[in-house]
């Protein structure tokens, strides 16, 4: 059994995970990582995806909305800016975030925002994919 | 002398009212308990948070902090945000938030300072209109709004970003009122920009060294608007939960008077009934001597 490490995915809303894992996929921006104990210390920023915690051989997985992912040998914090786990998904609430992601592109002023608003749209539209059985 | 007819009315009406405080009371207690356990909730990722941002801080020397952090380096305008309820017959809860922003304005007006005032909830919005109408630059109306959530923090919070990157203010002050138990909430202005980031205390902070994905500056540029969103937020849970106490504590009081009252006329009441029926006796016995 691999070693485990203390693990917290928290939301502003409430604490939704704070317990011993063994291992936690993250989204983050700069690609997906696995996140194992005795990880060199890292803290990463995160988009849209879905977080998969990996404990007592059974993977739990909780849909996050951007925020960070505190790293240390020992622990592992993801600050989610809103979290949910993958069952209570909702589908009207995704379909608003992607909604609003695409009026956020209308109303980009200059490329640079257009830009960063197109990629969270592409984001939220890869996670609605890989959430939602078609 | 109130007649006995008038009192009758007197004591029903204040019944009545008795009624309507006791269930206020009783709605104000279930709902306070759900404010505080929505308070207790935030509280992890506020204190995870705050951990985050020391230690990145420290990572990040000052010539490279955000303005958002670092300020314009001015205080010559001042934006006070003024978080209050939506709703009256709390106490002093609302005037009291009132009165410390009025004494903030007042100090910086005496400064020479210009202060421009951001109202949250419609009462702080009465009270301020009166004596600095001209100062408020927009209100945020919370009415709507059942149960407090972190969009709603969020969406002031970019109000407030979006004013800042205009260099409409320098320095923005929140207040609001920190629940402390049922019967003490305290009114309290937190600056939060130019953010005051913890400083990490020595020993207990780990000392390891982060990588960064991406680099150390954007994301501590991602993290500073975000901090001031949880701030923003929690404040709001805070005045929930003060509010429901307040109201709770007022109602209970309020209960407590018309109980008060109702057994001050009652005995007025029934010393007058015997006084009548005493007189009318008196009457008959006196109509019957006459005989």
């Amino acid at each position: 059994m691999a070693q485990s490490f203390k693990f917290d995915l928290v939301s502003p809303e409430r604490l939704l995970v704070s317990q011993d894992v063994e291992s936690v996929v993250i989204p983050g921006t700069e690609g997906e990582l696995t996140v194992m104990a005795t990880h060199a210390p890292t803290m990463t920023s995160i988009k849209p995806g879905v977080v998969a915690v990996a404990a007592d051989g059974k993977t739990e997985r909780y849909v996050v909305f951007g925020g960070f992912a505190d790293i240390l040998p020992d622990s592992c914090t993801v600050l989610a800016e809103s979290a949910v786990h993958v069952d209570d998904i909702n589908r009207e609430d995704l379909a608003r975030r992607i909604q609003d992601a695409r009026e956020d592109i209308e109303d980009a002023k200059d490329h640079e925002t257009r830009l960063r608003a197109e990629e969270f749209l592409h984001q939220l539209t890869t996670l609605e994919g890989a959430i939602l059985p078609a | 002398m109130a007649s006995l007819k008038e009192l009758r009315n007197r004591i029903a009406s204040v019944k009545a009212t008795q009624k309507i405080t006791k269930a206020m009371q009783m709605v104000a207690a279930a709902k306070l308990k759900r404010a505080q356990e929505a308070a207790e909730a935030a509280r992890p990722y506020a204190e995870r948070m705050g951990t985050v941002l020391a230690n990145i801080a420290g990572a990040v020397s000052g010539t490279d902090a955000p303005p958002l952090m670092a300020g314009t380096g001015k205080d010559d305008v001042h934006l006070l945000v003024v978080a209050t309820a939506e709703r009256g017959l709390c106490g002093g809860f609302n005037s009291q938030i009132a009165k410390k922003a009025r004494e903030h304005i007042r100090a910086l007006l005496r400064d020479g300072k210009t202060v421009k005032v951001l109202c949250v909830g419609k009462k702080g919005y009465d009270i301020l209109r009166r004596d600095h109408g001209d100062l408020i630059i927009d209100r945020v109306d919370l009415r709507e709004v059942k149960k407090i959530g972190f969009e709603n923090a969020h969406e002031i919070a970019r109000q407030v970003i979006g004013l800042f990157e205009k260099g409409e203010f320098d320095i923005c002050t929140l207040f609001y009122s920190e629940f402390q138990s049922v019967m003490s909430q305290v009114p309290t202005a937190l600056q939060i920009i130019p953010a005051a980031v913890p400083t990490e205390d020595a020993g207990e902070g780990s000392d390891a060294v982060y990588e960064y994905e991406p680099d150390a500056p954007s994301i501590l540029a991602d993290l500073i608007p975000r901090n001031i969103s949880v701030q923003i937020f929690r404040a709001l849970l805070e005045n929930a939960a003060g509010e429901m106490g307040a109201k709770m504590t007022a109602m209970d009081s309020a209960t407590r008077n018309a109980g008060e009252m109702i057994d001050k006329l009652s005995i007025t009441y029934n010393r007058q009934r015997q006084a009548q029926i005493t007189k009318e006796l008196i009457e008959i016995i006196s109509g019957a001597e006459a005989l």
